[in-house]
């Protein structure tokens, strides 16, 4: 399958980027086998500081490195100024409808999105109708997935809103390649990312409940065997805050406190990295063992607050998705910076029809699912794995939703042949509390397999640093 | 700190310390098997068993007690809850979910002996292999206090890892010193008759006091000595007197809200322990003594865990 794609590094061939020349001479005076050992050198420096993740449904519960490419991602200052600006517009849009859905509904009186999508949606909970929040964020941690197309435009994929994971690679990266390669660090000013846990505890202080004494922020995590339990971990070191599971919480009088070797202690605000669903057992699902019971209570009654809020996964559901270009303009009277991928909803009979027609040339996805599980890449499947889904679409055609199979763009990676293109996406992160702040740079996955359009690293992808440079 | 984490921080270090005394206890064992004969031989093997509290268990698994049984039972039965095989791999389990919290050294000695006894090949730890099985747990152990004392900042991981190896020693020197003297000395009235030197030696040796008991009372070897040196002689680090000396110190340094009964209990030990007199002591009958201050380590342990550590 060879399609023309956008290639980050060379406008055409032998005509390198301004922005990558610096590399690329680099990458011409550096014999291979040097970069080759630095390679091994960062292999094994993750294994030994245990940045690892476990991969659901492996048979062994393997704990894995994700791959790590040496090679950079580089993103001039110019255009990153502009991505910074369609985030921020479309995370303040997103967090606007979510305060919107759970206080007047104004967007579905005006008859923008179909109130009976929003009502009936899975994720969205009536436990959050009337409850105001600070500064009316409910995404605190947005991680916006983007990828640009062979035209050279940036399209948002997904919005990720629940409890997006990654940012501990985004800094692990970069402290790997100033330790690998710091000679690069001398040839061009890459903007830091390292001061990200400082801003998210500064975003996560700012949402406390009250200002009156000082703030005891949280993380909460599932435990060592979530699979993303070293970021958990990770963040909460950074931050100088306790890592906390749900048995060390209890709610007592209606606020929420941790069991220390002192006593209890009062908690303000938890950062969680548990899903809406196993929050509470007294108010979602009962056989939860990861959760507090009354901590919905507790924060019904304002006196803690909880990053990201509950129930936001419905405005960044696959069928919420289509709709967010009119919540921008709806809410901020603005026309959409970043675009949209064309999306045809399933569980429209004219949008089915199209959609059965064109299995082969389109990319179906589960309405509620993530992490490239469950999805179908038309152009990459085989008649079989086509008609398989084919069953299940006509199932459930409204759990599925489909779009044009997008070229992601290309950046030099290493492979065993040596350097190769291979696709890559981009996944900043939005912090928003008193306002919207992120850092230059974030996570950049990328399909090692050749022609591979799936960066999952759940599905094999790997992750590169990402540079901002001007 | 996290009443959790420290839980797991004290585990983890008692479970370093028993596996350590579990070595010494079956390498001392293995010893003297060697020059044992008859009824004493019989009272040997069975001697590490009445020290854990594991006959019964012992029993329903081996028919008869060998040394390759007890062996196979204290040192690698990953189903006994104290064998040597258990205690690495819990004390490996806990570290785990709190690495965050200790230091990489500490995690990576612990995880490095977790991965070492998991591949090693049993049928070899027989004979003088047995021996240097025991050598090894000993040094793995003295390595993981060196490291979590030569890293760990001095907070709360530091005072509940001290709490927890020196809880778990103090039982362990009561216990051996109880069954022990229990084997040698039946009656009272035999203290200061004809002694079984190399018996003597080997209990000494279980607890590395050999060469202090020669170098603090440049003498012989006399039961009444061995029972001060491990009960109230302070310089000597496994006796009860400097473990409680240890507990102390650690206690002094954790803020705890209600946990005056901790620090009242384990205060009065060692008032107990500084002011004893030995000959008072074998007077009301040692092993009248080690009880009381066993179910008192014991309570101790209770009171640690409700006032600190949330409940069991």
């Amino acid at each position: 399958m060879e399609r023309h794609h956008y290639d980050e590094m060379n406008a055409a061939p032998g005509e390198v980027r301004p922005h990558y020349r610096a590399l690329s001479q680099w990458l011409a005076e550096t014999p291979p086998e040097r970069v080759m050992e630095k390679r091994r050198e960062a292999d094994l420096l993750f294994h030994r500081v245990g940045i690892t993740f476990a991969v659901y449904g492996d048979a062994q519960g393997a704990e894995r490195l994700i791959p790590f490419d040496t090679i950079p991602r580089i993103i001039p200052l110019q255009e990153w100024e502009l991505l910074v600006k369609g985030l921020t517009q479309r995370v303040t849009a997103l967090n606007r409808f979510l305060h919107d859905i759970y206080h007047g509904q104004e967007i579905l009186k005006a008859g923008v999105i179909p109130a009976e999508q929003v009502l009936t949606n899975e994720a969205f909970q009536v436990a959050m109708l009337g409850l105001d929040l600070p500064h009316q964020v409910y995404s605190h941690v947005s991680g916006v997935d983007l990828i640009r197309h062979n035209d050279g435009t940036w399209y948002v994929l997904e919005d990720n809103l629940r409890t997006p994971s990654g940012v501990s690679y985004m800094i692990e990266n970069r402290k790997m390649m100033m330790r690998l390669f710091p000679e690069l660090f001398e040839r061009q000013h890459v903007y830091p990312v390292e001061h990200y846990p400082s801003l998210l505890l500064e975003t996560l202080r700012g949402i406390a409940p009250t200002e009156m004494r000082e703030t005891t922020v949280v993380v909460l995590t599932p435990g060592q065997y979530n699979s993303a339990y070293f970021e958990h971990a990770f963040l909460a070191q950074q931050m100088g805050v306790e890592l906390v599971e749900g048995q060390d919480l209890f709610v007592k009088e209606g606020f929420v406190f941790m069991r220390t070797t002192g006593g209890r202690q009062r908690v303000d605000v938890i950062y969680r990295r548990v899903d809406d669903a196993f929050l509470d057992p007294l108010a979602f699902r009962e056989d939860s063992l990861l959760g507090v019971p009354g901590l919905l209570s507790a924060y019904r009654a304002g006196n803690v607050s909880l990053a990201n809020a509950i129930g936001t996964g419905v405005a960044d559901d696959k069928s919420t998705y289509p709709y967010v270009p009119d919540m921008i303009r709806f809410y901020l009277g603005e026309e959409p910076l970043l675009a949209n991928v064309p999306t045809w909803q399933c569980r429209r009979p004219q949008d089915l029809a199209y959609v059965t027609d064109h299995l082969a040339e389109l990319v179906l996805k589960e309405v509620q699912g993530s992490g490239g599980y469950g999805m179908l890449v038309g152009p990459a499947a085989t008649k079989a794995q086509i008609e398989t889904f084919r069953e299940r679409l006509r199932a459930d055609p409204a759990n599925y939703i489909a779009q044009p199979t997008l070229s992601l763009s290309t950046c030099p990676t290493f492979v065993e042949r040596g350097i190769a293109p291979r696709h890559v996406d981009l996944r900043p992160f939005v912090l928003s509390g008193r306002e919207v702040t992120l850092v230059p740079g974030g996570l950049t996955r990328v399909a090692l397999k050749e022609g591979s359009l799936v960066v999952n690293s759940s599905q094999g992808g790997g992750t590169k640093d990402t540079w901002v440079v001007d | 700190m996290l009443s959790r984490v420290a839980d797991r921080i004290f585990w983890m270090s008692r479970q370093m310390e028993r596996a350590e005394n579990m070595a010494r206890i079956l390498g001392v064992t293995s010893n003297l098997v060697l020059f044992g004969t008859g009824e004493r031989q019989e009272q040997n093997l069975l001697a590490p068993l009445t020290i854990t509290g594991t006959a019964e268990a012992f029993a329903l698994r081996h028919e008869t007690l060998t040394l390759e049984a007890l062996i196979a039972f204290l040192a690698f039965d990953g189903d006994n809850p104290s064998s040597i095989y258990s205690c690495l791999r819990d004390a490996r389990e806990n570290a785990n979910a709190v690495r965050w919290q200790i230091t990489s050294e500490m995690w990576e000695t612990l995880n490095a002996t977790w991965l070492e006894v998991r591949g090693m090949r049993r049928e070899r730890v027989i004979g003088s292999g047995a021996t240097q099985f025991f050598d090894w747990v000993k040094d793995r152990s003295h390595l993981f206090r060196g490291v979590t004392y030569g890293t760990i900042v001095r907070g709360e991981a530091f005072n509940f890892s001290r709490l927890g190896t020196f809880l778990e020693r103090a039982d362990n020197t009561a216990r051996i010193l109880d069954v022990k003297y229990h084997i040698l000395l039946p009656t009272v009235k035999d203290v200061g008759g004809a002694l079984d030197y190399y018996q003597w030696t080997a209990l000494l040796r279980s607890v590395s006091a050999f060469e202090t008991y020669r170098a603090l009372y440049r003498d012989q070897i006399f039961p009444i000595k061995v029972a001060e040196l491990l009960i109230l002689e302070r310089r000597m680090p496994r006796s009860l007197a400097a473990c409680f000396d240890q507990i102390n110190h650690a206690l002094e340094r954790i803020e705890g809200q209600h946990d005056h009964a901790v620090k009242r209990l384990a205060g009065e030990l060692l008032a107990r322990l500084t002011h004893a007199d030995v000959e008072e002591i074998f007077q009301g009958g040692l092993h009248e003594f080690l009880t009381s201050v066993l179910a008192d380590i014991t309570e101790l342990g209770n009171r640690i865990q409700r006032a600190y550590l949330g409940a069991v």
